[in-house]
Formats: structure tokens, C-alpha cells, sequence
């Protein structure tokens, strides 16, 4: 599908600085998670966004607050990206009752329904079928609304992806399909785990739009999502786009990286999302190394904050384990 | 008052609420023109269109997976699953997220959806399409089970889970379809999660859930003629449990035979057995007896598959056991 509107001309300067924002707070924040981590203070598991901000940054800039997402077990990126508030997002990773799920959820449950993200998911492909359900109430509302949902290169070989997409596409649903493909699902490079290049190419099973979009630059991933935004909006239904990317960590916790060599990940590291998009607004004369300075100072400075509320935040009592099972 | 089928029981508080609230809709497998592999939604596209009978292709998970998004997102939806047997198809769906929503946001999140299916053996279909599994679900905190006997029962409970802000599973046995009984035509409620005494007793309780209760119930008839007091006591849902009607029953009888078509072990009966043994030991005069399925697929054939469902014959000679 061909994408027009290129944002470079569209997107106003405020805009700009504003996804660039958004990337640096991701970045801050789980540069912050992977270090709490370390240190025994996140339970479990954490699978770190750091590489592909640019993806969910791109993406949810081209929606609006109303409209939904869903996002996966790798899924900081995609909250504060849909707007979410850090010292919730860091309450939750640290279990405390102010956090985003009063702390029974963690990392990968992590959900604002008020603001549209209808949560992480802990199971590979387990946002599919909700967002196409949050799309069918969207289409049957005809409230105008879109999905944007969220998954990885892995969750296309489930199953439920065919199922999802192929509903979405007989129904016509406003759904926007963004497949985050950075290259491993664990270990397993998609050289392995798929016979095709190019993922987006399954869209054709399903007679929709299928779009390759550069993973790591912001403003190529918002001109495609704003193109299928503008396809959903108008009854023409689903799109899938490919972001191609890179998770410059481990999957999670334990991984110790032998499925990839350090010169494969430095090259990636090349293609920064972050440097990209400054060195360009900078170019554009948009903004000045000062000016970038300063805003992540700022960045750092409300994740510190956002620290320093998850730590002071209570635990729940021991009886929230009893509550919210059933409404 | 008149009589309806449990069919037709189930296919009005359909309409009713539908009618009520345009937040109610369908989905299913050929649930449109089809009217559905039981007949149960037959006319409801005339009446509603296609856009809220919604015929979906054969993708249990994505059933399932989309009524919770859509439910999430402020729409009721009454999802069908052709035979109970496929809800493995959706298992993930509806453990690990239908389930699992509200709990894991933090109660942020309501899933009101209803997922109608078959359930049960008895009909020559073989060990794919007979089983009974409500019981796994009773193992998922969560949702909420119903698996009502009566035509009363269907309509009141159906409208009562379309009305409620969780996911209900709610089985219907094929073979009850056709069972007519009592149904008041305006819409009423019937609370999840409490029980009902079918027939009082006073020297045994029988705990029988679905279909079995039928049984239960020619049997009970049959020993009264010999002097014997059976009381029929129903859960009707079997998540929430009505753990007291059960327990209350067995103080007052001091005998117990529980009935469920589903495999023995790790089965509804042997929790509904636990309960009664928790809430009741000091009562009981007897072992307490389980009816269920023996531990095999359901065979085809029909004497094969007559011996594997639990009937009358091992309903008297459970209970008489409890009398020795």
C-alpha cells in the first residue's frame, strides 16, 4: 500500500518534539526498570522496549485519546505512548497499591481502560482477539473509534492471529494491525520461523492493505498508521503493518543473548530511533542540541519522580487478594 | 401458566434482552439463517438483523477472544460455541484473558459476556461432541458457570448473566432442548449462585446438576411408592456454588448421593462432594455415594454409550447404598 501525507509536511513542530518526548521517556523509564531489576526490586520477569520506541511512538500519535489499543507482554512502550502516567506504571512495577492494577498485575498485565489501552498481555498474540472484539464494539457503536493492536513477530505464527484478522477482515472493522517485528521471538530468528520476508505479505490471505514501515523511524511509522487510521475511520476496514525493529536487550530477564552476535546489535544500535529522529529536527532546524539537552533532563527528572512515588506507595493489604475477582 | 421447551425458554430471554438493551448481541457459528446447530437462535436475524445475529466463521478463539474485547469496550455480547467440546478451541481466551481481565487491571475492567454452549452425551455423537466440561471452568476464578435443568431456569438465569458485569459460561444440555415446562412470558430474573430444592426429602439428599436432575427426580418418585424420602436438591450454577442448600440438605437428611455426567475424577462431584463433607461430617450417617461418568471418552454405540451415562438404575442403587 502506498502511504501518502509524508508527516514531515503535516506534523506540526509541536508534535514533533512531543514524539520525541515520548521516546525519551521510554527510554528513561525502562533504562530505570532494567537497573530496578538488577537489583531485585521488579518481580518476576520485564521485557524491556528499549530499541523500538519509535514504533508504539509513531503509532499512537496517529490516534486519538478515545481510541484503543492493545498491547503485549513487552508493553511500557505502548502505555506511555496511549499517554499513560509514569508513577503509576513504575507503582505497578513495584507491586504497590498505586500502581495502574493496585499492583496485582505487574509488567505484563499492565492496562488503562479510561484511557483507551486495554493491556499488556502475558500470552504471545493475547491482545488479537480482544482488539478485535474492542473493534467490533467500535463498528457496531459506529462511535467512529479505531484500534491500534499491538503484537510481535512471534504472535503471528499463533493460531489466533488467523482467526482475529480474518474476523476483522469479513467484518470490516476499524482495526489497525501493527506487527512490531524485531527479528527474534526469544531465540528463534524469523529466518527460522518463517518461509516469507516480509510478514506484512500474510495481509494478502485477507484481502487487506499489508504495509512495511521502517520500525525505527517515528514519522514513517505514523504516515502508515494515519493512512489506515483514515481507511478504519472511513468503514474500508483493517490494515497490517510490519514495523520492522530491534529490541537492543535480552527477551527478558534471562536471556543471555547467544542466538545473535554483539556486531549484529551494534549495527542496529546505528539506527537509534531517538538519534534519528533529533539528528532530523535538528536538521530541520526544529530544535537545538540545548534545547534536546534540556528536554531530557526534564524526561529524567519525571521518571525520578515517578521512582521515587512507586517507592514511597504502600503495598496492598492482604485483603486486595480477595477483591476485584468478580464485579 | 404456559408451557414452553427449554429451547424456546432460552430463545425468548434472548429476545427479551436484546430487545431491552442494543448493547445485546450475537455471535456465533450459523447461528443466523441457520438458526444454530440446536435451532436455539431460529428467527432472531429476521427479528434483530444480521448486524447483532452475527454469523462468524469457524474461529472459536477469535468468538471468544472478541466477545471479551467487545464486553471490555461496553457491548453485552452472547457468544455460542456450537458444542461445548470446542470451548477448548477458545481456551486460552477464556482463561487466561476473559477470566483473568478484571483481576490482573485491578477491577479497571468489566467483561459482561455470556458464552452459550451444549453440553453433554446422549445423542450418538461420540467422544468429541458429548462431553461434559463445565467443570474445568469451575476451576477458573473468575467466571461464573450455570447449567440450568428447567425451562424456568434457562430463561431466568440467561437473563440474569446477560444482565451481569462478569463472563458467565452457560450450558445447555442437548438433550433438555425439547424439554418443555413452565416459563413466565415477562422477563424475570433468577439470582446467580443460588440453588433450588427440587423435591423436599427427608432421608436422602440427591445433588444432582443439569439433566441428572430429571433423573434424580423419576428416581425419587419411584422410592417414595417403597417409603423412601429422596430430596432433589439443584445448584443450577456451579460457580458461584449455593454451598449452604447443599449443606442444609445433608444436616436435615444425613445422606448424600451426588449426580454429575461428567468423569469421575477430579469431577463437579467430588467438590460438591468436599463441601458437603466440610459443612456437614457430623451429620452424615453413611458413606456418601458419587454418581458420575466413568474415566473414558463417550463411545459411539448406543449400548456403550447408554452404560457410560449416568442413570436412573445407579441413581437408586447409589442411593439405596446410603440406606443400607
Amino acid at each position: 500500500m502506498a502511504v501518502t501525507k509524508p508527516a514531515e509536511k503535516t506534523l506540526t513542530r509541536e508534535k514533533k518534539l512531543e514524539m520525541l518526548r515520548t521516546m525519551l521517556k521510554i527510554r528513561h523509564f525502562e533504562s530505570r526498570v532494567d537497573e530496578f531489576f538488577q537489583r531485585g526490586m521488579v518481580r518476576g520477569t520485564t521485557h524491556l522496549y528499549i530499541g523500538e520506541e519509535a514504533t508504539a511512538t509513531g503509532a499512537c500519535a496517529a490516534i486519538e485519546p478515545t481510541d484503543y489499543i492493545t498491547s503485549t507482554h513487552r508493553g511500557h512502550g505502548h502505555c506511555i505512548a496511549k499517554g499513560g502516567e509514569l508513577p503509576k506504571m513504575m507503582a505497578e512495577l513495584f507491586g504497590k497499591e498505586t500502581g495502574y492494577c493496585r499492583g496485582k498485575g505487574g509488567s505484563m498485565h499492565i492496562a488503562d481502560v479510561d484511557a483507551g489501552n486495554l493491556g499488556a498481555n502475558g500470552v504471545v498474540g493475547g491482545g488479537l482477539a480482544i482488539a478485535t472484539g474492542a473493534a467490533l464494539a467500535c463498528a457496531m457503536r459506529k462511535d467512529g473509534r479505531v484500534v491500534l493492536c499491538f503484537f510481535g513477530d512471534g504472535a503471528t505464527n499463533q493460531g489466533v492471529f488467523h482467526e482475529a484478522v480474518n474476523l476483522a477482515s469479513v467484518w470490516k472493522l476499524p482495526i489497525i494491525y501493527i506487527c512490531e517485528n524485531n527479528q527474534y521471538a526469544i531465540s528463534t530468528s524469523v529466518k527460522t520461523a518463517f518461509n516469507i520476508e516480509n510478514i506484512a505479505d500474510r495481509s494478502v490471505s485477507y484481502g487487506i492493505p499489508g504495509v512495511i514501515v521502517d520500525g525505527n523511524d517515528v514519522t514513517s511509522v505514523y504516515d502508515a498508521v494515519s493512512e489506515a487510521v483514515k481507511r478504519c475511520r472511513q468503514g474500508e476496514g483493517p490494515t497490517l503493518i510490519e514495523c520492522k525493529t530491534y529490541r537492543w536487550r535480552g527477551h527478558s530477564k534471562s536471556d543471555i543473548q547467544i542466538y545473535r552476535t554483539k556486531e549484529e546489535v551494534e549495527e542496529w544500535k546505528k539506527k537509534c530511533p531517538i538519534q534519528r529522529f533529533k539528528k532530523r529536527l535538528i536538521q530541520e532546524n526544529l530544535l537545538t542540541e540545548e534545547e534536546f539537552e534540556a528536554m531530557d533532563k526534564e524526561v529524567e527528572e519525571a521518571v525520578e519522580e515517578a521512582v521515587k512515588f512507586a517507592l514511597d506507595s504502600p503495598y496492598p493489604e492482604e485483603e486486595e487478594l480477595f477483591e476485584d475477582v468478580y464485579a | 401458566m404456559r408451557e414452553i421447551t427449554y429451547s424456546e425458554a432460552i430463545r425468548e430471554a434472548l429476545r427479551q434482552e436484546m430487545k431491552r438493551d442494543e448493547r445485546v448481541f450475537l455471535m456465533g457459528e450459523d447461528i443466523g439463517p441457520f438458526g444454530g446447530s440446536f435451532g436455539v437462535t431460529r428467527g432472531l436475524i429476521d427479528e434483530f438483523g444480521k448486524d447483532r445475529v452475527r454469523d462468524t466463521p469457524i474461529s472459536e478463539a477469535a468468538i471468544a477472544g472478541a466477545a471479551t474485547g467487545a464486553a471490555v469496550a461496553g457491548m453485552r455480547p452472547v457468544a455460542e460455541i456450537m458444542f461445548s467440546d470446542f470451548t477448548t478451541i477458545a481456551m486460552d481466551q477464556l482463561v487466561n484473558q476473559t477470566a483473568k481481565i478484571r483481576y490482573q487491571f485491578g477491577g479497571k475492567a468489566r467483561v459482561p459476556m455470556v458464552l452459550r454452549t451444549p453440553t453433554g452425551a446422549g445423542t450418538g455423537a461420540a467422544a468429541q461432541h458429548s462431553q461434559t466440561v463445565y467443570n474445568w471452568f469451575v476451576h477458573v476464578p473468575g467466571l461464573i458457570v450455570v447449567a440450568p435443568s428447567t425451562p424456568r431456569d434457562a430463561k431466568g438465569f440467561l437473563i440474569s448473566a446477560i444482565r451481569n458485569d462478569n463472563p458467565v459460561l452457560f450450558f445447555e444440555h442437548k438433550l433438555l432442548y425439547s424439554f418443555k415446562g413452565e416459563v413466565p412470558e415477562e422477563e424475570y430474573t433468577i439470582p446467580l449462585g443460588v440453588g433450588e430444592v427440587k423435591r423436599e426429602g427427608k432421608d436422602v439428599t440427591v445433588f444432582a446438576t443439569s439433566i441428572m436432575v430429571h433423573k434424580a427426580l423419576k428416581v425419587a418418585e419411584e422410592l417414595d411408592e417403597e417409603g423412601i424420602s429422596v430430596e432433589v436438591v439443584d445448584p443450577r450454577t456451579l460457580k458461584p456454588l449455593d454451598e449452604e442448600i447443599l449443606i442444609q440438605s445433608v444436616r436435615k437428611t444425613s445422606r448424600l448421593v451426588v449426580v454429575d455426567e461428567g468423569p469421575r475424577s477430579g469431577g463437579f462431584a467430588a467438590e460438591a462432594v468436599a463441601i458437603a463433607v466440610e459443612g456437614a461430617f457430623d451429620y452424615l450417617d453413611a458413606p456418601v455415594q458419587r454418581v458420575a461418568a466413568p474415566d473414558t471418552p463417550v463411545p459411539y454405540s448406543l449400548p456403550l454409550e447408554k452404560a457410560y451415562i449416568p442413570d436412573e438404575g445407579k441413581i437408586r442403587a447409589a442411593i439405596q447404598r446410603t440406606l443400607k
